[in-house]
């Protein structure tokens, strides 16, 4: 665990794809630039998925962690 | 820009409009345009008094299809409805219906849930489908 400052959390723990991804979509467009946003998420698609959308969308993945089948992901908003 | 997505739903079961629900959400998801055209059973299913109900599935999913699909709803996840309310707040979606089936199935838009925002012709669907590619369910 880092002690990054976190300034939203979105628990997507039990959500079947694609929605862990729509709630970051949707918890972004609320935040700043350089904003940090913590998703917690149990769907095994969502390590691709977290790769390719921050990827594309130019938000940072600046964390992935995996512990007892929830994956932790610490985005920055660009 | 990217081209938009443009979705042709055809099919009025569930499993293929949860689909269908599931492409449009990840599109937006990466800012990506969604057109959905609705024809036929597709646009039937859109209706108020009925977009919540149960649809039944492709006759290909059998009985272990429906137990499996069941096993979902029982789960808590969101329906193709929802899915599609998700996917319409992150913006740059839109839902059209098909007017000459809105007249085959003598429906009037005021019959049609909110998630519909119009009702044109399939002219202005490929005008707005643009060079992207047009996929149909």
């Amino acid at each position: 665990m880092t002690m990054t400052k976190v300034d939203q959390i979105v628990d997507a723990r039990g959500l079947a794809c694609p929605m862990p991804i729509v709630k970051t979509a949707q918890a972004m467009k609320g935040l700043a630039s350089s904003q940090m946003l913590e998703v917690l998420a149990t769907d095994a698609g969502s390590v691709r998925d977290f790769q390719a959308w921050s990827r594309s969308t130019g938000n940072v993945l600046i964390e992935m962690t995996e512990e007892a089948g929830t994956y932790r992901f610490l985005l920055q908003k660009k | 820009m990217d081209e938009p997505l443009n979705l042709v739903l055809f099919s009025g079961t569930d499993d293929k409009l949860n689909a269908a629900a599931v492409l449009t959400a990840g599109a937006a998801a990466l800012g990506r345009p969604v057109n959905v055209f609705l024809q036929y059973w597709a646009l039937q299913a859109f209706r108020a008094d009925h977009i919540d109900a149960d649809h039944g599935l492709a006759p290909e999913a059998g009985t272990a299809g429906r137990t499996a699909v069941d096993a979902l709803r029982a789960a808590g996840q969101a329906s193709w409805a929802e899915t599609l309310r998700q996917a319409k707040e992150l913006g740059g979606v839109d839902i059209e219906a098909c007017s000459l089936s809105m007249d085959l199935l003598h429906i009037e838009q005021a019959d049609l849930d909110p998630l519909v925002d119009g009702v044109e012709g399939v002219t202005a669907f490929f005008i707005s489908a643009g060079a992207g590619p047009v996929v149909f369910i």
